[in-house]
């Protein structure tokens, strides 16, 4: 079968977005945001050294390699916590920019000391080059994205109950330890497929937004995700078809600004959650004032409108 | 010997020698616990004495620097699907997704094991456990939307869907208005009734007398444990809590007159 080049990079970034929303779903209501952003950050410097050590740009030696220094980083960050009683934000901020600097000046190096190999451009996977996204590469994203699911709907009811309250989860004779590794690699894997499309600096930007904007509009975990996932890869998509509309303007960047645009709208207009609806239930909300004012201690039970009547 | 002879002479429930640090500082030392009769237990003490350290290590949550725990004589990490939890209310996201009936049906997890998903039989259990705390109107509410008190009813279902023997419930009625507070003791009895043994970490010391079989007053280290009536004393209070509280001098005259009318 034959693809235009076009619908090669649609699927490679519908799909990675919609993994992404998957995993990302977990990580943000975990407060775990940022750990996906110290996996790619990390990355950097094992794909350098991937390359170094084995003269080789083939997409599996490279990604092995940020995938192993993506989880040093996530390795370190825990071990720092533990050993310096630093907080999580400036543990994951310091790994974070260690490994990239680190990442940077590999970078540098390896192209000024392979001037004339257009292979060894890595500076590529900073920013992410969607457009000369692989069959091949689509294909591992595929992968990655089915076993994801997989394993994500096998245990769903084991990942809500350690996204909820972990402790109750290890009281029950869960293994939490287990089930948060299996996370951490589930997302891991998900940022390091996506680098080549997205890049270091953009990834964890695909595993925060579309959950962030999903939460407006559900009350459900099931539900949030699936939102979420539908978000992802319409950000995906968007994103794509955006830049090779207009030349020359990268996916990566595009597809995280379009996710962004759907968080505003979001933010602005879902039911229950959103800006407008709140506004409203604050007019609401006065309406209680005569109550508040009279003293009593017992809120008028059959709501504010009712009171409100009877006050006129 | 018969089943029932038998099990009177297991204990339930068994600490030894717990040693708990944080940052090598000991907030519990030298814990040496055993429950024998099932029935109501209250653990008291001041803030920081490390009462709900204690349940927390005792479950594995925390770890220990010395000591072993079991539950009707084995190590407590394999008996814990006879165990149930009341965490603290703080200790969860209530903004979570999650609405209550869900949040219920957490507590039918563990006999489920892994893969398997709750069903009809789990669903039914779930009902029942909404009605018995009488949040069962509130059942498609997301968590959040609830009252400190309904919360900590959301989270006493759970407990009583894990249909365990032996609960421990990390202070229930921590801020909890008047109404909850009633259905939790009447709730804690009930299951006393049924036969099971529930420790909870409460702080209100007057409800002690009237409520628990019996108590374990602690302060990093405990100071004295057993049945409420000979436990209970002024001057074990004094040793607990160091003669600060006014209070004491209020229990000392209640647990006086108590004794007096019996």
């Amino acid at each position: 079968m034959f693809f235009s080049q076009t619908q090669i990079v649609l699927t490679g970034t519908l799909l990675l977005g919609i993994v992404a929303g998957m995993v990302g779903t977990f990580a943000v209501l975990r407060r775990r945001a940022l750990a996906g952003d110290v996996v790619a950050h990390s990355a950097l410097p094992g794909l350098c050294l991937a390359f170094l050590a084995f003269q080789s740009r083939s997409i599996i030696v490279l990604l092995s390699g940020a995938l192993l220094s993506g989880l040093l980083g996530a390795v370190t960050v825990s071990l720092l916590k533990r050993f310096t009683r630093l907080r999580d934000d400036a543990v994951q901020g310091i790994v974070l920019s260690v490994f990239y600097g680190g990442g940077i000046a590999l970078t540098r190096s390896i192209q000024n000391t392979h001037r004339n190999d257009p292979g060894a451009d890595l500076e590529s996977f900073i920013i992410g080059q969607a457009a000369t996204m692989l069959k091949g590469d689509v294909l591992q994203i595929a992968a990655v994205a089915a076993v994801t699911a997989t394993i994500v709907v096998m245990l769903f009811k084991e990942l809500k109950l350690l996204s909820f309250d972990e402790q109750f989860c290890q009281v029950q004779g869960w293994s939490a330890m287990g089930l948060d590794i299996l996370l951490m690699l589930l997302t891991a894997v998900t940022v390091v497929v996506g680098l080549p499309a997205v890049g270091v600096v953009l990834t964890a930007a695909l595993l925060i937004i579309p959950p962030a904007a999903a939460r407006f509009w559900s009350d459900r975990l099931s539900r949030m995700m699936m939102i979420a996932c539908a978000i992802g890869g319409v950000s995906g998509v968007t994103g794509t078809l955006l830049s090779a509309r207009y030349d020359g303007l990268p996916t990566g960047p595009l597809i995280v600004l379009t996710s962004t645009a759907i968080f505003v709208l979001s933010w602005i207009f879902a039911p229950h959650r959103g800006l407008l609806w709140r506004s409203r239930e604050v007019t609401d909300l006065e309406m209680y004032l005569p109550w508040v004012e009279s003293g009593d201690t017992v809120p008028p039970a059959s709501g504010p409108h009712v009171s409100a009547q009877e006050v006129s | 010997m018969t089943a029932s002879a038998k099990n009177k002479t297991l204990t339930i429930f068994d600490i030894h020698d717990m040693t708990v640090a944080y940052d090598r500082r000991p907030v519990l030392w030298n814990i040496d616990l055993t429950l024998r009769n099932p029935g109501l237990v209250a653990i008291v003490g001041p803030n920081g004495a490390g009462k709900s350290t204690m349940i927390r290590a005792a479950m594995g949550l925390v770890p220990m620097v010395s000591g072993a725990v079991s539950a009707w004589g084995s190590p407590i990490a394999s008996q814990l699907a006879r165990i149930g939890y009341v965490p603290q209310r703080g200790s969860v996201d209530w903004d979570f997704p999650i609405s209550v009936f869900e949040t219920v049906l957490m507590g039918t997890y563990g006999s489920l094991g892994w893969f398997r998903r709750p069903g009809r039989v789990q669903r039914d259990l779930t009902m029942q456990c909404l009605e018995r705390v009488g949040m069962q109107d509130y059942a498609q509410r997301q968590i959040g939307q609830l009252s400190g008190g309904q919360q900590q009813r959301v989270f006493l279902a759970r407990a009583l869907a894990q249909q365990a023997e032996l609960y421990f419930m990390d202070e229930p009625m921590a801020g909890v208005d008047a109404a909850t507070e009633r259905i939790v003791f009447e709730l804690l009895q009930s299951l006393s009734e049924e036969g099971r043994t529930i420790v909870v970490v409460h702080h209100d010391l007057r409800t002690v007398p009237e409520y628990f079989d019996e108590v374990v007053l602690l302060n990093v280290r405990i100071v004295a444990s057993g049945p409420v009536d000979t436990t209970f004393t002024s001057a074990n209070l004094q040793a607990t809590y160091g003669g600060r509280l006014s209070i004491l001098d209020t229990m000392a005259e209640a647990v006086q007159k108590q004794k007096e009318t019996e």
